[in-house]
């Protein structure tokens, strides 16, 4: 067994044999990167310190106190439900045997291809008064109107946190199941020797062990919780996220609007600082024995249905039930299908998401790396947690936060060419694919950063140390070494913000260039008119791409341990 | 020879040009309102005067954009469907002043910027809905009614920040002054069946559940329902109600507008005034009037059939709608005040 705690002296080690040249390279433009994408925060930031009208006061006094407490309120219920749900089926597929398991590993991913709107508006459909279920009951019990009986309201804060858990729960999933494939079957092993119950085994040695992960998909799922207007908008909660649109559009008050935003970025930090105390209270390391197939709980009878449903349930919920009503409401309109404008909404999707996966990859790459290389340099650590914070804002405010440093740099560039060379130059980034792809990046790094780092920081420094003494530079360490060993780690990077960035709706809207639309924006013009069946089609297609990497996801974290 | 040919030359490239120039006459438009409605119009449009329009649709954030790309901004007209972002672009002086004698013909006085800053394209009616089972003809006739007691818990309305209702409560301030308005308000609030959801539609729906009995909704959904083929069940919502036009004995309905204005900096300030005076003429006019249920501002386009049936000779609220406008913010912060979302 191999666990090894890091001291102090073999962290620097990792940063002393070539030269500082190399690193001081790498945390140069680390900086600049997480520079760049903390601009939108920054211009977040000013617009809150220099409102137009100072409401603050009016906000403090009348709305705010309902903004923070629903809030919590709603964070806490999607948190607590997606632990329960994410870490109870991630052990069951992992650790134990019991039928349908092998199809539950990948199937219980499915949720997350579905957008919180689209599962909101299609429950709805469902639940509410003119809806067939409420419909069928009242054929039974002869009631005629709303006022005979009771019956759950859909559109309330409850509702909103069984439809974001329901999405969102995944984020756990994911994170807590590739913490638990990669546990040491040693310690398993050797508690199971002193005496533990498998339940003991799990409380007291793999759910400790499994605790970071846990967090970063944790804070993955508040952080989306603290963000989505969607669900939020349509049930009417109150959140902040809605105060802030609310502020916004209809008091006509960005600076306001940008104030709660602010305050929700504070929620934001304590968020991150929970997540990081979790983590950093144990670091430990495998190298050999992790390769040792996993040795599963056989479950049976009782248990083993059990297990079934509690696997089955969520994906049912989450992905048949609104799938398959999205087939049936598209089911009359597949002939839009083999239009070139649906062709062409598609090819928009995947190019934007595509191009701003890789580039987040990248940057959360360099930013990883380069705090791996530096981590006595507490400034850029700061940095690399300054530039997460983009994930905190709702999409609308982001994309005006891009919009105010990007018109800028335009405006500014094109003076110049007026000036000197009487040349004007235009927009040469405001209302292109870039200032899209852009705002992704800002919003959806932290997500590649939390899963680039959960990934690099299992691989024992002592790779770094045997590599680095051998004369390899930072590069070639990243790309000879560590690169084979996360491999399964920046897949899923990329595919998380893949999927994400094929969802999000508010950002691109509003920044996209002339006659440009995505299949989000097809889905939104419509089903915000309460027209669903007009945009199945399309949330269909942005549900099944988001299915490719989700299985793509599963194999690859399986194949972490089984390949070898 | 040489010259000929020069000149031959010359008339070609001048020709070419020519050419060139007309095809990529374009015009660029932010607009609030979505694209399926605005489509067939600007098609028809690019039909006749040859004019490439370009589109980026959004809810929210355009007048943003518009505002931070400044003076090389491609934007040429920002369309809205309220009154509310074409006051707010007026006063952040975003908008150039038209001049236009079509569109002065066209649009009555009372729904265009004096300067030609703003221009209302249709206009639409606040009205109640009420329940034909439970609420008798004459039990209502005005806005102010609703605060009446009588009505506790049988009222529905979409969020009062929503913009058509901030338009509803600017009016009130606008003419009863804000104090009234507050009291006004706080009273429908405690008169609310539920808490304000949904969409204008939705309330409607809600008449039918028998979930409350009065609802607010602006005009043409009620056309929209009654006409819906794809969702048959929307006619059973309209035909349970009755329309309401409040204020019939005094000021009258409030009205709103859906219109546009012609940007500071338009790169193509030309396409975009013929674009406009497009719009204000008989063809879209009639466009709106038949498509989405809407009033045309043209006085002389005649109205859906649907529409001079239930809505024929109702008196509209002259106020200018500058004077509501400007009252939209204190609307805000008064819904804040009462808890009307809460």
């Amino acid at each position: 067994m191999n666990t090894h705690l890091i001291s102090s002296s073999t962290k620097s080690f990792i940063t002393r044999p070539t030269g500082a040249s190399n690193s001081t390279g790498w945390y140069i433009s680390s900086w600049g990167a997480a520079l760049l994408v903390a601009l939108p925060v920054l211009a977040v930031f000013y617009l809150a310190l220099f409102p137009e009208e100072n409401i603050w006061r009016h906000l403090a006094d009348t709305v705010l106190p309902v903004y923070i407490i629903t809030t919590l309120q709603l964070m806490i219920g999607v948190a607590s439900f997606s632990v329960i749900i994410g870490v109870t089926t991630a052990w069951l597929v992992t650790m134990c045997q019991f039928p349908g398991k092998r199809y539950f590993e990948w199937a219980l991913l499915l949720p997350f291809a579905v957008p919180a709107y689209v599962i909101a508006y299609i429950y709805t459909d469902l639940l509410e008064f003119a809806g067939p279920v409420q419909g069928f009951l009242r054929d039974i019990f002869g009631w005629q109107s709303a006022r005979d009986y009771w019956f759950p309201h859909i559109r309330s804060l409850p509702g909103a946190i069984t439809m974001l858990t329901l999405v969102l729960y995944p984020y756990v999933y994911l994170m807590s199941r590739a913490a638990f494939l990669e546990q040491s079957m040693s310690l398993k092993d050797a508690s199971r020797l002193m005496g533990c119950t498998p339940w003991q085994s799990f409380y007291r040695i793999s759910l400790p062990i499994a605790r970071p992960s846990i967090a970063v998909g944790l804070s993955l799922v508040s952080m989306e919780t603290l963000n989505d207007f969607g669900t939020v908008d349509y049930f009417a909660v109150q959140s902040m996220s809605a105060g802030i649109y609310d502020t916004w559009l209809n008091m006509g008050n960005l600076g306001g609007a940008a104030q709660i935003a602010t305050m929700m970025m504070i929620f934001v930090v304590v968020l991150i600082t929970l997540e990081r105390v979790a983590r950093a209270k144990q670091k430990q390391f495998h190298s050999t024995d992790r390769f040792k197939a996993i040795q599963v709980y056989p479950l049976r009878g009782t248990r083993g249905i059990l297990a079934f449903m509690a696997c089955l349930i969520p994906i049912l919920l989450g992905f048949i039930i609104p799938v398959i009503l999205l087939l049936v409401y598209s089911a009359s309109h597949l002939d839009q299908f083999f239009t070139t404008d649906f062709l062409q909404h598609a090819s928009h999707s995947f190019l934007l998401s595509g191009g701003a996966a890789l580039l987040c990859l990248v940057l959360a790459v360099l930013l990883t790396y380069a705090k791996r290389l530096n981590p006595k340099r507490i400034g850029l650590t700061s940095a690399v947690r300054f530039s997460s914070l983009g994930y905190a804002l709702p999409g609308a405010v982001l994309a005006i936060g891009v919009i105010i440093p990007l018109a800028a740099f335009d405006n500014w560039v094109d003076a110049i060419m007026r000036s000197q060379f009487n040349l004007s130059t235009g927009l040469l980034l405001s209302g292109t694919v870039f200032a899209v792809m852009f705002a992704y990046c800002v919003r959806f790094l932290a997500v590649a950063t939390g899963a680039v780092d959960s990934s690099l920081s299992k691989v024992t420094p002592t790779m770094d140390m045997a590599a680095r003494s051998l004369g390899m530079s930072p590069g070639k360490t990243l790309l000879k070494v560590h690169f084979p060993l996360i491999k399964g780690g920046l897949l899923t990077a990329m595919l998380v913000v893949f999927v994400d960035c094929m969802k999000e709706l508010p950002a691109t809207l509003i920044l996209r260039p002339f006659n440009y639309d995505t299949l989000a924006t097809f889905v939104y013009q419509y089903a915000s008119d309460e027209q669903l069946e007009q945009c199945a089609l399309a949330a269909l297609l942005i549900v099944l791409v988001g299915i490719i990497p989700v299985i793509l996801l599963s194999k690859s974290i399986t194949g972490t341990r089984s390949a070898h | 020879m040489l010259r000929k040919s020069l000149f031959a030359f010359a008339t070609l490239t001048t020709a070419l040009t020519f050419n060139t120039a007309a095809q990529a006459e374009e015009v660029n438009i932010y607009s609030y309102r979505q694209t399926f409605l605005i489509e067939p119009l600007l098609k028809a449009f690019s039909e006749q005067t040859g004019i490439k329009t370009n589109v980026v649709f959004a809810k929210k954030g355009l007048l943003e954009r518009l505002e931070h790309e400044g003076r090389n901004s491609p934007a040429d007209i920002l369309l809205t469907s309220d009154i509310g972002p074409l006051f707010d672009a007026t006063e952040k002086d975003l908008f150039a002043p038209l001049s236009s004698d079509i569109v002065n013909q066209n649009v009555p006085a009372q729904y265009r910027d004096p300067e030609g800053r703003w221009i209302g394209l249709t206009s639409r009616a606040r009205l109640i809905y009420a329940s034909k089972d439970r609420v008798k003809e004459g039990e209502i006739t005005s806005y102010e009614e609703l605060a009446d007691p009588k009505w506790k818990g049988r009222i529905c309305t979409r969020s009062g920040k929503h913009t058509y209702n901030l338009s509803l409560i600017g009016s009130m301030i606008a003419h009863h002054g804000e104090a009234e308005a507050e009291i006004w308000l706080s009273a429908v609030k405690e008169n609310l069946a539920q808490k304000p959801q949904g969409n204008d539609r939705a309330q409607v729906k809600a008449i039918k559940e028998g979930v409350c009995d009065l609802a607010l909704g602006n005009s043409y959904y009620f056309g929209h329902m009654l006409t819906n083929e794809k969702e048959p069940e929307q006619k059973a919502w309209a035909e349970s109600v009755n329309l309401v036009f409040p204020n019939q004995n005094d000021r009258g309905t409030h009205m709103n507008i859906s219109g546009a204005g012609v940007t500071k900096y338009a790169p193509h300030p030309e396409a975009a005034k013929k674009l406009i005076e497009f719009l204000t003429q008989e063809q879209a006019q009639r466009y709106y009037a038949d498509a989405n249920f809407e009033f045309p501002v043209r006085p002389d386009t005649p109205r859906s059939a649907l529409i001079e049936k239930y809505m024929s000779n109702f008196k509209g609220d002259s106020i200018n709608l500058q004077e509501v406008s400007a009252q939209r913010s204190a609307a805000a912060k008064l819904v804040d005040k009462v808890g009307f979302d809460n």
